[in-house]
């Protein structure tokens, strides 16, 4: 019979490491799929993934059990990432000028029209990329919470661990410095 | 350039770049793997197991003495009782307090 979750908890709290199997198996999908918002090579992907679970399986005890586990394991997963993010600040200060070509394009084509510039193109894809990279960790995790996931704010600040005032703010400043950050694209491609 | 909505435009192109959810090959045996050796330590275990050395060297112990004891026995000198020799050291200063006198 498949044990539940609360028994595979108890067991694994009780030195029972191999419960904590069926757990891994089970959330990793949503854990890498968050940590894939963060991290563009695959081998940090894996890295966040893998902190995540090693923090979950030390921390387990303070798991009070009155939410389920997903909430708790998410918000451990976003903390992990914003700790990836603060540590992998290299990318920010690259400039504009070396857009690859459809990038370019798409840029121009947005420029002559921007109602012809489709949203789900590649190119545009690569682009925001890009640009996420070279904000500020917590521009880069508000934008993506809020803008890009459509989180609440108050959801937001649950799993961040911030104030709903701090949010705010902090969405606030990240909306002006992804506008700097275009702006500064624009001129570096177009002055 | 419309800076606001090519903002628009590319939080839009973000959203359409919806993440994939799969995970490498046998992620959850190598996570397990790595957590096995990071099993807390049982206390009550690591106390028992402790006793359990420590009777043991005890038993060791007594049992060398015992064996000693059995082989080598010494010869009980009726002369030099134990109590008289400690009554006598205990004394010692009262005695050459009283023969300085």
């Amino acid at each position: 019979m498949e044990r539940t979750e609360t028994e595979l908890i108890a067991a694994v709290l009780k030195g029972d490491a191999a419960s904590f199997e069926p757990l891994v198996q089970k959330y990793s999908p949503r854990v890498f799929a968050t940590a894939r918002r963060y991290a563009r090579r695959e081998s940090e992907v894996e890295d966040i993934a893998q902190e995540v679970w090693l923090k979950a399986f030390s921390k387990l005890a303070s798991f009070r059990g009155d939410a389920p586990i997903e909430h708790w394991l998410m918000r451990m997963t976003v903390r992990t990432c914003y700790d990836f993010l603060r540590g992998h600040q290299r990318n920010r200060e690259s400039s504009f000028s070396e857009l690859s070509e459809p990038e370019t394009d798409w840029l121009e084509r947005f420029v002559a029209d921007p109602g012809s510039a489709a949203e789900d193109a590649d190119a545009a894809k690569l682009l925001v990329a890009r640009v996420l990279e070279k904000l500020s960790p917590p521009a880069r995790l508000v934008i993506t919470l809020l803008e890009i996931e459509d989180r609440p704010v108050k959801e937001i600040a649950e799993l961040t661990g911030w104030s709903v005032a701090l949010v705010k703010v902090r969405a606030f400043r990240a909306r002006g410095e992804m506008r700097k950050i275009l702006a500064k694209m624009a001129k570096d491609k177009y002055l | 350039m419309n800076l606001a909505e090519l903002q628009t435009k590319l939080i839009a192109a973000a959203r359409t770049n919806v993440p994939g959810d799969q995970v490498p090959y046998a992620f959850e045996k190598r996570v397990t793997a790595l957590l096995a050796d990071r099993v807390a330590p049982d206390n009550l275990a690591l106390w028992v197991s402790g006793l359990w050395r420590a009777a043991v060297s005890c038993v060791a112990v007594t049992l060398l003495f015992g064996a000693w004891a059995v082989l080598n026995p010494t010869t009980v000198s009726t002369t030099s009782d134990l109590s008289q020799n400690f009554e006598s050291t205990l004394l010692a200063s009262v005695d050459q307090t009283d023969q300085a006198q």
